[in-house]
């Protein structure tokens, strides 16, 4: 551990003292020391750790930051139960991020259908840490959306969680956007767990932080279930930014999509973590997962690893991962119909990249991306 | 003389395909190039659109008496040069109207022409795809995406009917259509046919001659032209097959 870490450590330990003390739920407060203590115990990741391998996230443990942490709501005892069934063991960040995190709660009632989607914004102002902690209970039957988004100006450190648990026959739409600032940090878990014939669709959009890294975790807890864990990472600069994915099929009959795109330019790097595990009692699964990743520099770099492990013969699967430039007949064929060069290497890499947008239901979402993707781009297209 | 070329030699890879072709076209002809599979067809076309995978080893390419080589793919184009692509590619996210207007105003820009806004453009669009039968809500959708062969040919065709090019290469535009489909692309083809442009069709078959009927006939195999006529040349090819001028590139 470099000093500089220990440092950052001990000011989160003093500022975690101060910020206990107003724990005044015993339940609450019990979990929450026991995560500190996780953290104290793991500290931070660095890149000896396997998952951290590719992700140095000295730079944002350097810093000193002042936690600014909201009151977390009324939690009742099963929403601490849910709480606390949280992978704080993950890494230290999620540990941190459930000592202080700012819990709030959206439980979806039994056969309820919510049309207008529960919009979740995260802004963190200058030199501070925010611990956003959110518990997405769909119950049974039911249907929401959920839309997530960061968009934090400054140099600001955001470690997120969201807890999602799809019940028996329910389904949850979730839109995370990452739009924050060049010099933001942003950590963020999902953890998801899905019930009989639930549904669960997700797609996550990458765009902003000097570094961001984003952890999903998947279980199917009983048959019939299906998921999209889809996912869009648009980088330049110095930029970086990982997934660490997990989609565990454990039980039978369950159906997982994942595709994830980037695209890179500058200096920018991208790493892609894709774990499929088909359990020995999960026959009958249909897994597909596929990364495919453009580099528009020749100093950008990706690092894409997906990985299928299976230990059930009965089974669906697919995996597969690509780096590559565009294509050369592709860009072609543009420059044919008279675009400049420029113009129609961008408009493919829209293309590319719109295809992960344009599955977003919320049509303002869609089109602020759309705008956000063509603008990186330089493109002018009008409708 | 709209396009002159002269001699030319070129191929890809290093291996010389076209080995020494002359071709001469005017306004308001059409031109038909037929050959056998390998006989250069392809490497012509792509070698007068600007591929950057196929190299010119020799010879000119004189388009209205200026180098069409030392131009780029994308300059030919604002040009007024158009091919029309055996494989059109799908260009996803990207919905044909905006894509139409981008090259229609990147044209138009060239020239020093006012550009379209999106409505003027749609309008204009509208009208163009009376052209091919083509059904509005295509405007709407991904470049080809999804489109079934013969879509991707009127496609093309919508492209050049937008475009207006002074001159049309049609590469192996009838490969792959069915009757219906080869009917409704010819006739959008022959109602572009004007006294202000050329066309060159590209083909290995008679039959889309039966539809748009040229104004000269060149056949060519192993690189050269190896016989020249008008439009009854097709009828006779189509009847003594390729091994006759095989014969004749041989004999050369």
């Amino acid at each position: 551990m470099t000093s500089s870490t220990a440092t950052t450590q001990t000011v989160f330990a003093e500022q975690f003292r101060e910020f206990i003390k107003g724990e005044t739920n015993d339940a609450v407060r019990a979990m929450r020391e026991q995560a500190f203590a996780s953290f104290t115990a793991s500290g931070f990741p660095t890149p000896k750790n396997e998952d951290w391998k590719y992700t140095n996230v000295a730079s944002l443990v350097s810093g000193q930051w002042s936690v600014a942490c909201g009151q977390s709501q009324e939690l009742t005892p099963a929403d601490v139960e849910i709480a606390r069934r949280f992978g704080v063991d993950r890494n230290g960040f999620a540990a941190l991020n459930l000592a202080f995190g700012e819990i709030k709660v959206i439980r979806i009632a039994k056969d309820t259908s919510i049309a207008e989607p529960f919009e979740l914004n995260f802004a963190a102002a200058e030199n501070t840490a925010i611990f956003p902690h959110i518990l997405v209970i769909a119950e049974t039957g039911s249907k929401a959306t959920i839309i997530e988004s960061y968009a934090s100006q400054t140099k600001s450190f955001t470690n997120a969680a969201v807890q999602v648990i799809v019940e028996d026959n329910a389904s949850v739409t979730h839109y995370r956007v990452q739009k924050d600032g060049a010099e933001a940090f942003n950590i963020g878990t999902t953890e998801v767990s899905l019930g009989r014939d639930s549904r669960y669709d997700s797609t996550n959009i990458n765009l902003g932080a000097a570094i961001s890294r984003h952890d999903i975790d998947l279980k199917f807890t009983a048959e019939g279930g299906e998921a999209w864990v889809d996912g869009l990472y648009m980088l330049g600069g110095r930029q970086h930014s990982d997934t660490h994915s997990v989609i565990d099929h454990t039980v039978p009959n369950c159906v997982s999509h994942q595709t994830y795109k980037g695209v890179l330019n500058d200096h920018s790097r991208g790493v892609f973590n894709g774990k499929v595990f088909v359990r020995e009692n999960a026959h009958g699964t249909d897994a597909q997962q596929s990364n495919k990743n453009l580099l528009l520099s020749n100093d950008a770099r990706v690092d894409t690893k997906p990985q299928l492990e299976i230990f059930n013969d009965d089974v669906k699967c697919s995996h597969g991962a690509t780096v590559g430039q565009l294509e050369e007949e592709e860009l072609f064929y543009l420059l044919t119909r008279g675009l400049p060069e420029t113009l129609a290497k961008n408009l493919l890499t829209y293309g590319f990249a719109e295809a992960i947008i344009r599955k977003i239901g919320i049509e303002s979402i869609k089109t602020d991306l759309d705008a956000a993707v063509l603008n990186r781009l330089s493109v002018k297209l009008e409708v | 003389m709209l396009l002159e070329v002269k001699d030319l030699h070129a191929g890809i890879d290093g291996k010389e395909i076209l080995k020494g072709l002359n071709l001469q076209v005017k306004k308001g002809e059409v031109h038909a190039i037929m050959g056998p599979n390998g006989s250069g067809k392809s490497t012509l076309s792509k070698v007068l659109a600007g591929h950057p995978s196929y190299g010119v080893i020799s010879g000119e390419v004189l388009y209205e008496g200026k180098n069409l080589l030392e131009l780029e793919p994308d300059e030919r184009a604002r040009e007024g040069v158009f091919m029309a692509f055996q494989y059109p590619v799908e260009v996803p996210g990207v919905s044909n109207s905006q894509f139409l207007r981008l090259a229609y105003n990147q044209k138009a820009l060239h020239h020093g022409r006012e550009e379209l806004d999106p409505l003027e453009f749609n309008d204009y669009l509208k009208e163009k795809a009376k052209i091919v039968d083509m059904d509005p809500q295509f405007f709407k959708r991904s470049v080809n995406e999804g489109f079934s062969g013969g879509e991707k040919k009127r496609n093309e065709i919508l492209q050049m009917a937008v475009l207006e090019p002074k001159l049309a290469i049609l590469d192996e535009t009838d490969s792959g259509l069915d009757i219906d489909a080869l009917r409704i692309v010819a006739e959008g083809v022959n109602k572009l046919r004007s006294p202000d442009n050329a066309i060159i069709l590209v083909t290995h078959y008679q039959r889309l001659l039966n539809f748009i009927v040229p104004d000269m006939v060149h056949v060519l195999a192993n690189g050269r032209i190896v016989k020249e006529g008008g439009k009854e040349l097709a009828l006779e090819l189509e009847e003594k097959g390729y091994d006759w001028v095989k014969g004749a590139a041989n004999a050369n």
